[in-house]
């Protein structure tokens, strides 16, 4: 195993949980950053990405957990006596003060070391503030970097949102933090001006060699940028790699889905080496899953290989449902030419005819075989009436003729989960929180007000947010008795 | 093409009934009040002025009133600002408890007033220069709440985010972030206090047991007496202590617009 220095790591979170009410933001989460790192928090809204920068600039106290910085816990200390600073979403920049007092801010407060002095045997650490020529280097310096050295006496309000962002990064760095913050820092700004930031974000991390923790949920900005990637999703961490590895070997099918774009299929591993998915056995290169184990299969759209429907290497045929030219390549949709007709999408440099058969193979290191998060919804209930169940708040007909009182675990296949569009026609109300294609159907998370996910397989695409009601067919419930717990 | 002449009915219209209530209701008692402070007995003079500044008694009430007003003024700064600043920390979302502090003004205040004095004399307490600025702070404290309340609650969250990261423990935050942008509301709070409470009248009257004589009661007196002379010339000093405090407030809010045009 390989040695790891602690001395390394600038900050590390232990599990960190934190609760807004009973609503989990930030769950169990625990990582660690190195020093000089550019480590990037990713995932779409809500995920608890924000959250997590947050608490450790010091504006959210974790409900549980520990933080350390350089190995000393600063769980509770305040934000201003952590040696960091952050770049806020909408800059916030004071707006009674010009650029070169916004700059100067934090140099204001600032005390430096300033000798020792010596009473009995006693040696006291003497302080003092920085002087007014001090200051003014420092933030003639600071807006130097960021190209805006005569901007000194504008009014913040007078500038673009590109300058805004420079004063706003120029105040945070001119501190000298050992660790700079970013939370989506180029969300409000326009794509062009977007790239040349990302650049010179980047060659600013080089330059300083200071640790950046970025927060984004634009995955694109988080390929460019990061030396390493921490994927979120639901206060959870999903992945935590460099960005070759969360794009070439996702943990799951979310990351897959959230990274680019991918094929994912529900498929058996028949056995080592040997993957079925969209009625096809593949070779691939994955090994240890137990024989029969239904599994998700990812394959990016660039790892398809289209040849002639009639050429020996062909794994299987496809009809072209559309072919799209983007720029640089084309991105085309097909379908299998079985009953299924399963959706792939293709990204090549081939432009193909819309009704077109053609033939498609994929090479086995490109398949990613990866573990189910769940094959089946298993809850515990308990029974209330005659064939009536309760759990999660919501009664319902079943068959069975437990006595009232039983405790029993129902378990609920994906696909026999029915969800409403009108909350009031489902048994129990509950709101979207993902949804992800899987070829020829989409599975869907909705999460009961109980925080119970239901994984559901359904033909219809929901709305992430949406609230829904969901229902079960009397003979889909699958009941069995709890075995009673012997103290 | 036939030219219609007089009156047609534009949006202009609808400010004349205003222009009218101005000119009877502001400017010809400007004029009447010039008119009776410089014309005696049929010429120009300065009589009245001289009247008027030779009198001692006159001169102490004006600072009589001067003093109660920025007492006033201070107190409900000192009062209102913790109060609005703590209602929008905690209360940033509630109306409830900001319309506990104005409900106060939905009733008379000559009733409040003759209330506030029914307490004191129930408790004992000497009515006097105390009980006086107690009446004034109570009457006028909603109007200093109310735009601080405003202000403070309109200051990003993220900048007070922005100052604590920055390095500023909490005293350095209020100093150099809240109070700076709240500056706005403690200007508008200042002047909604302070020219009411130097010229009013009533409340002085009713809670000193007409022992302290403001300038308000003093020119309502003068006029009772038909004493137009005098009267219009404190009336005049009046006027100008309120647009030379306006002035000062207005340089105080720099060349920000907003406060300009809430103050004038």
């Amino acid at each position: 195993m390989k040695k790891t220095n602690d001395t390394s790591k600038i900050i590390e979170i232990k599990n960190v949980n934190k609760y807004f009410g009973a609503k989990p933001a930030v769950n169990n989460v625990s990582f660690s950053i190195k020093k000089g790192e550019f480590i990037t928090l990713l995932g779409p809204s809500g995920c608890g990405k924000t959250t997590t920068l947050r608490m450790i600039a010091g504006f959210e106290k974790p409900t549980d957990g520990q933080i350390l910085f350089n190995g000393e816990d600063i769980t509770t200390v305040p934000p201003y006596r952590r040696n960091l600073n952050t770049v806020f979403q909408k800059y916030a920049l004071f707006p009674h003060l010009d650029v070169f007092n916004n700059v100067a801010f934090g140099l204001k407060n600032k005390l430096i070391e300033n000798g020792t002095k010596q009473k009995g045997d006693k040696t006291y650490q003497l302080y003092r503030k920085l002087t007014k020529a001090e200051i003014s280097q420092k933030v003639e310096r600071a807006l130097k970097m960021v190209d805006l050295e005569d901007y000194g006496y504008r009014s913040v309000d007078s500038l673009s949102g590109g300058q805004q962002q420079r004063v706003a990064i120029a105040r945070a760095l001119v501190n000298e933090p050992e660790v700079l913050l970013l939370d989506e820092p180029l969300g409000a700004l326009d794509l062009k001006m977007r790239k040349d930031m990302q650049l010179e974000l980047k060659a600013m991390h080089k330059n300083l060699g200071i640790t950046f923790v970025y927060v984004t949920h634009d995955q694109e900005e988080a390929l460019t940028m990061s030396d390493r990637i921490i994927i979120m999703k639901n206060g959870v961490i999903q992945q935590i790699g460099t960005p070759k590895q969360v794009y070439d070997e996702p943990a799951n099918a979310f990351v897959a889905d959230f990274i680019g774009e991918s094929n994912i299929f529900s498929g058996t591993m028949k056995s080592d080496f040997c993957v079925n998915f969209i009625n096809h056995d593949f070779e691939c290169v994955d090994k240890g899953f137990k024989r029969n184990e239904p599994i998700d299969v990812i394959i990016r759209p660039e790892d398809w290989v289209c040849v002639a429907k009639d050429d020996e290497k062909a794994q299987l045929q496809v009809k072209v449902s559309s072919c799209v030219f983007k720029g640089d390549h084309f991105l085309s949709t097909v379908n299998t030419v079985d009953e299924e007709e399963n959706e792939i999408q293709i990204r090549d440099n081939i432009p193909k005819t819309e009704g077109d058969v053609v033939g498609l193979y994929v090479r086995p290191f490109d398949i990613q075989v990866m573990h189910k998060e769940r094959i089946i919804n298993t809850v515990e209930g308990e029974m209330v009436d005659d064939g009536v169940v309760e759990f999660c708040n919501g009664k319902f007909q079943c068959n069975t003729d437990l006595p009232i009182g039983t405790k029993v675990k129902v378990s609920i296949d994906f696909d026999d989960v029915v969800v409403h569009d009108d909350e009031e026609d489902g048994i129990i109300g509950a709101t979207v929180v993902s949804s992800i294609y899987k070829g020829s159907y989409y599975q869907c998370i909705v999460r009961t007000d109980e925080y119970f996910d239901f994984f559901v397989d359904t033909e219809d695409d929901w709305l992430v947010g949406d609230r829904v009601g969901i229902s079960v067919a009397q003979d889909k419930l699958i009941i069995e008795v709890l075995p009673d717990e012997e103290d | 093409m036939k030219k219609t002449k007089g009156f047609t009915l534009t949006r202009r219209a609808f400010a004349y009934p205003y222009v009218l209530f101005l000119l009877l209701f502001v400017v010809v008692p400007l004029v009447l009040i010039l008119l009776n402070a410089f014309w005696v007995d049929g010429a120009l003079s300065l009589d009245n002025f001289v009247e008027f500044f030779s009198d001692v008694t006159g001169l102490k009430v004006l600072e009589n009133s001067l003093i109660i007003g920025f007492a006033t003024t201070l107190l409900c700064l000192l009062i209102g600002y913790p109060t609005a600043y703590f209602l929008s920390k905690y209360h940033a979302s509630s109306k409830v408890y900001v319309l506990l502090f104005i409900l106060p003004t939905w009733v008379n205040f000559l009733i409040r007033t003759l209330s506030t004095k029914a307490i004191f004399l129930a408790l004992g307490i000497e009515l006097g220069m105390g009980t006086v600025v107690f009446g004034m702070v109570y009457n006028y404290l909603p109007y200093m709440i109310l735009p601080l309340h405003t202000a403070i609650s309109g200051i990003d969250k993220s900048l007070i985010e922005a100052s604590h990261d920055l390095g500023a423990n909490n005293l350095e935050t209020f100093v150099k972030t809240i109070l700076p942008l709240s500056w706005t509301g403690i200007l508008s709070g200042i002047t909604m206090v302070f020219i009411p409470s130097v010229s009013t009248f009533a409340i002085s009257e009713l809670l000193s047991n007409r022992q302290i004589f403001l300038f308000g009661d003093s020119i309502q007196t003068k006029f009772s007496q038909n004493m137009y002379g005098v009267g219009s010339v404190m009336s005049l000093v009046m006027l100008l202590l309120v647009v030379l405090f306006n002035l000062l407030v207005n340089r105080a809010g720099g060349n920000d617009d907003d406060v300009s045009r809430s103050m004038l």
